[in-house]
């Protein structure tokens, strides 16, 4: 990228119309440095206190085999940018798809005139914002291949319908089979009035299955499915057939399940996907988003007893391929690992730029946005309960009538601290031991009650990817948990 | 038909002609919106968004289909969506393939006016939230905070064009609020209700009926109990019964009937599905709807779609896809993608048979009032037709109200719909559609 101006002159606001910038229109790298640079500089000399621009180019396929046939295969390319603008603890964010020098001008001015700043007069020096030499993980981890070593759209098809037919002979009282997948490919610049100047290739791909049973009135309906974030090769390397056994097999007990009982019961939630327990009956409660609205109980709590002292939990970018990974967060942050609980005492909260700034937690990396119409805000990554020192068979000895959750569905929580999750796949517990489905069941209970009651976790610590909904959009996380047992809870059921 | 749109419908053609694509369709729409959310009487963040994207749609020589979406509109970026969908149409579907909707070139009748309201100024919207949150806080000493809260206006603008000549497109403004308000009070868990409202523009917004029913419904919520559990009556709020509707629409998607993942067959039409007390129409452009649309993804003219009437399956939504291989027009409800989806607009619920007995909060015992249904994402198996549901409610004992601490509601929403007693005759605005108290017997609830 040039930039037509004597390099010795400082930047005056007047010659701004005259500067002929031509980006690289293909990728985010250092020809982007002298437009963005001088934009911050132009928001700071209008009398802001920190700027942000977020580039973002995203392409996205997704495949869905339905019995026997590709019924679509959907493509989508966007380009976009958000222009975040604070005056003290006030902010503003602004978001276009135009990415010319001329538009992300115009949504800065936009954001700038939001806070009630105009851009600075015709001869007023516009300073200069001296970023960081780009700090590129997509090069220096070798991502700029990824999206041309993913699988094409005919093995995609191949690989679904392949899928489904082994779901086929799997699974018995087929009324309909469904397998998805989709690649995410994100590539992401962020340039902020601090320096940061930082640049990620994200690639986030899931596959999966769901099945419809039926055998007269009784029905039932299973999910499952994978995520990755760093592999091209992921789809090929799905190994769908122990998947569709195991959909199969948990279609096929749920077909006759009855409907749970309703009432206070001993629980046992197996490892991975049962870690929504805590996504959302306490993970949510700890992101300074929460604290800003007080809406979480635990927002002076810090240092203090909020959980059983047999629960240490964590949220982290870090570990390998799992859902939530990520190299740096959408401010530009390299990854964190957080300790948030240690021994039932909260160590920590899960914090943005913003957050941070709002309510004096450090900064944890957690800054995270579903695309570029999003400012960012402070959200999970991958969120476990670490393993505890039990066995399995511990748990279920310990349980004389209990129900066992195999599979969970999605949950939330509320602004009074109210969660509440639903389970795909239960089973009674009796004597210690697993009898017979139950179905329809729904865990309801208040976050401050339910992580005193996690009395045992046991060693084997799994993850399982899921999507999280909030403030900031749609993102992809981890949660996890090893299998573990809540002393009571309230089950909703007929 | 905008500048904007004429230049799009121009260019596209060029490129489908010069890249070799005969036929092919678009369907686009451009936002352009401005928010706020405040916290004590400070703004807290304001976003303001100019977005725009487009679906292509493209037919190869095998009379296959594929699509791309894409936010990049310049003739580059066209281009490069036209040539991908060409790709991805090699690996269309060859059976039932898509085709253009037979009335995409039929003009719209509806008495819509296709214009915008003029923007409020951020300013004003600003101060418009802050005051509304203000009164909030003040209408209880136990209101602490307003921890959700919005302002919202925006603009929307959508076409659709075919390369056999068809050109629809519509513009329009909506401004919403939202205010959710939570409680503190010593030795009482929080409690929080809240409520919302939207209108064509800022000036017809009805913020203070938003501030009294988050008001009303919050104290309501202070003094609470829990709740035995076992069977009710259940008086649905038109909004729970709608959000319920709308999780099971697969009742009414003649997609979702043609794919095996629906409650119904398309045998189960002309069949009684629910009390005969119960009629549903899916009417897009209801004079209450704010959001009508006089067109789908498709370029159909929308139109009021009979559902159920004195309980009975009257109808299906459908596509130009669907409608074709059940025989029958389509309905206007449809989205374009490279699978054509089929959606609901906006719901109208209403009495069917006159009811044998009337029923009243007023004089009824024991009797639960649902006013929310929380965690549908979750709760609900809309393939199998069951629920079970965390709620915000009363017990409600002739008028005397007493706010229900922490509940589920579980059942099975055909049983629900043979189990209404009794619709109410005085309809609700909600964003979903227009519907009234739903009287349902005998639902599961849990409580203590």
């Amino acid at each position: 990228m040039t930039l037509s101006l004597d390099p010795s002159t400082l930047l005056l606001s007047k010659t701004l119309p005259t500067l002929k910038y031509t980006s690289t229109s293909d990728r985010f790298d250092e020809t982007w440095e002298a437009p963005l640079s001088t934009l911050l500089g132009l928001g700071r000399a209008a009398g802001a206190d920190f700027i942000e621009f977020f580039l973002e180019r995203v392409n996205y396929i997704s495949c869905l085999a339905e019995d026997d046939t590709i019924t679509s295969i959907s493509p989508r390319l966007s380009t976009g940018a958000g222009v975040r603008v604070f005056l003290g603890k006030a902010d503003c964010y602004v978001s276009t798809n135009d990415l010319s020098f001329s538009g992300l001008k115009a949504a800065l001015e936009k954001g700038l005139s939001i806070l009630g700043l105009q851009l600075p007069a015709p001869n007023a020096y516009i300073p200069e914002i001296n970023l960081e030499l780009l700090r590129d993980y997509a090069t220096k981890k070798g991502k700029d291949t990824w999206l041309s070593g993913c699988s094409s759209m005919r093995e995609m098809g191949e690989v679904l319908l392949d899928a489904n037919t082994q779901l086929n002979k799997k699974a018995s009282h087929v009324q309909s089979r469904r397998a998805v997948y989709f690649r995410d490919w994100q590539e992401v610049l962020v340039a902020a009035s601090d320096g940061t100047f930082a640049r990620d290739i994200r690639l986030t791909q899931s596959v999966g299955y769901n099945l419809l049973c039926a055998d007269g009135a009784n029905r039932s309906s299973i999910g499952q499915r994978v995520g990755d974030t760093s592999n091209p090769d992921f789809l090929r390397t799905w190994d769908y057939q122990s998947t569709a056994e195991d959909v199969a097999n948990s279609a096929g007990k749920m077909l006759y399940a009855d409907y749970v009982e309703s009432g206070n019961y001993p629980i046992i939630m197996a490892n991975q996907f049962g870690g929504v327990i805590f996504h959302e009956a306490c993970g949510h409660l700890l992101e300074t988003t929460q604290i800003e609205r007080k809406t979480t109980p635990f927002a002076d709590k810090k240092g203090e007893k909020i959980a059983h002292e047999s629960l240490t939990a964590w949220d982290e970018g870090l570990s390998p391929t799992a859902f939530g990974t990520i190299d740096m967060d959408d401010e530009g942050m390299p990854a964190q690992r957080t300790l948030l609980i240690e021994n039932g005492i909260l160590k920590n909260f899960i914090a943005d730029r913003t957050g941070s700034l709002r309510t004096g937690h450090p900064r944890t990396g957690s800054g995270r946005r579903q695309g570029y119409a999003y400012a960012a805000a402070s959200r999970m990554r991958n969120t476990y309960i670490a393993p505890g020192e039990y066995s399995n068979e511990d748990l279920f000895a310990s349980i004389d009538k209990g129900i066992y959750c195999k599979k969970m569905g999605g949950g939330s929580v509320g602004a009074t601290g109210e969660f509440n999750f639903a389970v795909d796949e239960a089973y009674l517990i009796e004597n210690g031991k697993i009898t017979k489905p139950l179905k329809g069941a729904t865990l309801i209970g208040e976050a401050k009650e339910i992580m005193n009651k996690i009395s045992m976790c046991s060693q084997d610590l799994g993850l399982a990817a899921g999507f999280c909904g909030s403030v900031s959009g749609s993102i992809y996380v981890t949660v996890g948990q090893p299998h573990l047992k809540v002393d009571s809870i309230t089950v909703g059921g007929r | 038909m905008t500048v904007a749109n004429r230049e799009i419908a121009s260019y596209a053609k060029e490129i489908a002609d010069k890249i070799g694509i005969k036929k092919f369709d678009i369907y686009g729409s451009a936002v352009d919106e401005t928010s706020v959310q405040v916290d004590s009487g400070e703004p807290k963040q304001v976003k303001a968004s100019n977005r725009s994207g487009v679906t292509v749609r493209v037919w190869n020589e095998d009379n296959t289909m594929g699509v791309t979406s894409t936010t990049d509109v310049d003739p580059k970026g066209l281009e490069l969506a036209l040539k991908t969908a060409y790709e991805a149409s090699f690996f269309g579907v060859k059976e039932n393939v898509p085709d253009f909707s037979p009335e995409a070139t039929v003009p719209i009748n509806a008495d819509i006016p296709n214009e915008k309201a003029p923007q409020a100024a951020v300013s004003q919207l600003i101060a418009t939230l802050i005051t509304a949150e203000k009164e909030l806080l003040s209408a209880h000493p136990a209101i602490k905070g307003v921890p959700y809260n919005g302002l919202s206006q925006r603009d929307v603008d959508r076409f659709y064009l075919n390369s056999e000549g068809a050109i629809k497109n519509e513009a329009r403004s909506y401004a919403s609020i939202y205010l959710y308000s939570k409680t503190e009070e010593d030795g009482k868990k929080p409690r929080s209700a809240g409520a919302f409202r939207i209108s064509r523009g800022l000036d017809e917004l009805d913020i203070q009926a938003c501030l009294k029913e988050a008001a009303d419904k919050t104290i309501s919520h202070l003094n609470y109990q829990k709740v035995k559990s076992g069977k009710y009556t259940v008086v649905f709020s038109p909004e729970a019964f709608l959000s319920l509707l709308g999780a099971f629409s697969n009742l009414f998607n003649a997609q979702s009937i043609l794919d095996k993942q629906s409650l119904s067959t398309p045998e189960s039409l002309g069949t009684p599905i629910a009390s005969p007390l119960l009629s549903v129409c899916d009417d897009a452009l209801h004079p209450a709807n704010v959001a009508a649309e006089t067109f789908d993804g498709e370029g159909t003219p929308t139109r009021r779609v009979p559902l159920i009437q004195e309980g009975v399956l009257t109808g299906f939504l459908h596509s130009a896809g669907t409608a074709k291989r059940f025989n029958t027009q389509p309905t206007g409800n449809a989205n374009m993608g490279a699978k054509v989806t089929v959606g609901s607009h906006f719901y109208h619920v209403y009495p069917g048979t006159a009811a044998e007995k009337e029923y009243s909060l007023e004089e009824a015992e024991n009797v639960i009032f649902i006013d929310d249904l929380q965690a549908l994402h979750a709760g609900v198996k809309a393939l199998q037709g069951s629920f079970s549901l965390p709620f915000d409610g009363w017990l409600v004992n002739k008028g005397v109200k007493t706010s229900i601490e922490s509940a589920t509601v579980a059942g099975d929403f055909l049983e629900v719909l043979k189990s209404i007693v009794f619709v109410e005759p005085e309809a609700e605005l909600t964003p979903g559609g227009v519907c009234p108290k739903i009287w349902v017997e005998g639902l599961s609830i849990t409580g203590e």
